[in-house]
């Protein structure tokens, strides 16, 4: 049929000659390329020790942030667990008592946050879904363990450290 | 002389766990043990070369073709109760046969000293290629023209009939 | 004389066990680090400085890993299969001459532990035997993935054996005897190499030493892309082990026998004329031949990560359709150039 992007290109082979069709030849030649590499500069990254920088929109380990005053931002409003896709997220919500104001922004806070880490896709739709500026996907790869109840991260894993 | 006792008695046990094991892939391995305990036998003639080729061509080869081909059909379900009478009647005729040629063939064998060598080196290379090139070449080159033509007839057998007839 | 002799020859049998033992463990460690540095990487690292525990933690692993034989399998013969792997892949040594004598006083050690005049046949006897440590194996597994890796197995070492006996008879021609140590004796010097003598043969002998082995590009009874693991599918814990390390201790001395067969074995070049006294002679010539071993180590490393696997039908054209004419030709060659010299 007749090319109507005029971009076909009809490939020849050729019928192999004898050099190739004894593949000696072609064998050497894929030994040499491979023993080149033995002194090639090594791409590894001795991870423990070394590590990768992260890109700049890497999404990481989960965090719950404060505010300037120390106090957590989190409103357990729940559309982060809402948004999420893998359904990862759960929480419970509490009313701030009188004489927690420097713990907790708004007067609804999450009691309990938890984020199962084996069902996190780190698609990082929580973080775009808060409204608060509460949660960000900005830690470090989550490390392995040995049980799944310890893949589900507290609010002790997850909320930053407070300021002082 | 007792070391040849006991390896005798050995190739005869195991011969007749051949016969007598259940599972053709037994037989099979017991088969090659069989032929283990010929090599010990050339090897206590001195017959290095004969026990070697015995261990390559036997044990090493034809042996793993036995094996291959029993792997290949499925003999694990017992299949044994299918025999007719007929089959076991005309197999026992045939084994007696054969009973009967081989003692007749026995009796007319004069008893020879199986141990003692006249020529005890007779079975190193270089001995026993110079016998075969030289007293026994006529023997030697019919039986590979032998070999040949079933390898030729083999060959005619597998190739696929062509269509057009 | 009696009691000396045992004792040497039962020194001599543990030292070559010991090190064939340790030459197989840490090729398994040389494979990882070269694979590594082939693939642009570092190969293990953290078992010890440059990783050189990492065998002994391999093993131990394997040891304390759980033992699993399939209910539906043949016990007996299960375990028989790589037991019989092993074996056959050890004695394999016995014959290599690993160097010439060594003089203490008036007491003579010849560093081979048997020289029998059938030497090369031996050795081809008992890699015609290694296949069936893979077919009971893969049989008494009661796995149709085994079964397939047990008759790939058979089909390719029975395929592989002729042409390699086609090309150590050619090698016979020149030689004119079985023994290894006589065939290494007139390899002195370094013209006389039989490699430059038998070429082709020696090509012929390398390829069919690949499949012999089950190493890549002729791996196919361990296929992993259409057979699960092949004939060691069901296996685990140091059965598992033992069949990887018969392949290393295979490597290790078919590594052995094309060094002495076709370059040299002990000998090296101008090893008369550097005015050193015999002892050392043998010294050097013993670590000449493991340099030979451990290059030819690191060539069956080499390939194994530069060439992909074949198919199975492109295996059986190149072993009946390639590989046995040419080594048909190649005996026909030589014995022309034979016949040919003795008329001139």
């Amino acid at each position: 049929m007749e090319s109507l992007s005029n971009r076909k290109k009809v490939l020849e082979q050729a019928p192999m000659n004898f050099w190739e069709r004894i593949y000696l030849p072609a064998i050497f030649k894929g030994m040499a390329i491979t023993f080149m590499h033995m002194f090639k500069k090594k791409e590894t990254i001795f991870y423990p020790e070394v590590e990768r920088e992260f890109s700049e929109n890497w999404r990481g380990m989960h965090s719950l942030k404060r505010d300037e005053n120390g106090r957590e931002r989190c409103t357990a409003c729940g559309l982060c667990a809402l948004s999420c896709p893998a359904e990862a997220i759960t929480m419970i919500s509490a009313e701030r008592k009188k004489g927690e104001e420097d713990l907790y922004r708004e007067e609804k806070y999450a009691a309990v946050y938890e984020i199962n880490m084996l069902r996190c896709i780190f698609c990082g739709l929580c973080e775009e879904a808060c409204p608060k500026e509460a949660i960000y996907l900005d830690g470090p790869i989550v490390p392995a363990d040995y049980l799944r109840k310890d893949f589900i991260y507290g609010k002790d894993k997850l909320v930053e450290a407070p300021l002082n | 002389m007792s070391l040849f006792y006991f390896v005798a008695l050995l190739s005869i046990f195991f011969a007749l766990m051949v016969i007598f094991a259940k599972n053709p892939v037994h037989s099979v391995l017991y088969l090659i043990i069989t032929f283990f305990t010929f090599t010990i036998h050339y090897i206590l003639l001195n017959a290095q070369f004969l026990a070697v080729v015995n261990f390559i061509v036997y044990m090493g080869a034809i042996l793993v073709l036995f094996l291959h081909v029993l792997m290949y059909m499925n003999l694990n379900n017992e299949g044994s109760e299918m025999k007719s009478m007929l089959m076991k009647v005309s197999g026992l005729i045939a084994g007696m046969c054969l009973l009967v040629t081989l003692v007749g063939s026995m009796k007319t064998l004069a008893v020879s000293d199986p141990v003692n060598l006249q020529d005890a080196d007779l079975g190193l290379v270089k001995n026993l290629g110079k016998v075969l090139f030289s007293e026994f070449l006529l023997p030697f080159e019919v039986s590979s023209i032998l070999l040949l033509s079933a390898m030729v007839g083999a060959v005619l057998l597998a190739k696929k009939e062509p269509k057009s007839i | 004389m009696e009691l000396a002799f045992v004792i040497e020859k039962f020194v001599l049998i543990t030292v070559v066990f010991v090190l064939t033992l340790l030459v197989a463990m840490y090729s398994t460690l040389a494979e990882r680090k070269i694979a590594g540095f082939l693939q642009d990487r570092v190969g293990p690292n953290r078992a010890g400085p440059f990783g050189i525990l990492q065998p002994l933690a391999d093993g131990a692993k394997m040891f304390f890993k759980e033992e699993i034989i399939p209910t539906e399998s043949n016990r007996f013969l299960f375990i028989a299969g790589p037991s019989l792997a092993i074996l056959t892949a050890c004695i394999g040594s016995a014959v290599i001459p690993w160097g010439q004598k060594l003089t203490f006083g008036d007491y003579v050690v010849d560093l081979q532990v048997t020289d029998i005049n059938v030497g090369i046949l031996y050795i081809f006897g008992v890699v015609s035997l290694g296949v069936y440590g893979v077919m009971i194996g893969g049989w008494a597994s009661n796995n149709k993935f085994s079964l397939m890796g047990a008759i790939r197995a058979a089909s390719q070492n029975i395929s592989y054996e002729i042409p390699m006996g086609l090309s150590i008879i050619a090698l016979l021609m020149v030689t004119g005897t079985l023994s290894l140590k006589e065939i290494s004796e007139q390899q002195s010097g370094f013209v006389n190499w039989n490699i430059w003598y038998q070429p082709l043969g020696f090509l012929i002998f390398l390829i069919c030493a690949f499949a012999e082995t089950n190493r890549t590009p002729f791996d196919l009874p361990e296929c992993e892309t259409e057979l699960v693991g092949g004939y060691h599918t069901e296996y685990s814990s140091m059965k598992l082990g033992f069949y990887l390390f018969a392949e290393y201790i295979n490597m290790f001395v078919s590594s052995a026998v094309m060094a002495t067969l076709y370059f040299g074995g002990y000998n090296f070049p101008f090893m008369y004329d550097l005015g050193l006294s015999e002892n050392w002679i043998t010294i050097i010539g013993v670590i000449m031949l493991f340099a030979k071993i451990f290059f030819f180590i690191f060539f069956f490393m080499w390939v194994r990560w530069t060439i992909p696997r074949f198919r199975y039908d492109q295996l059986m054209n190149l072993g009946w359709k390639v590989l046995i004419p040419l080594a048909i030709a190649n005996i026909v060659l030589t014995g022309i150039v034979i016949t040919v010299k003795d008329l001139l």
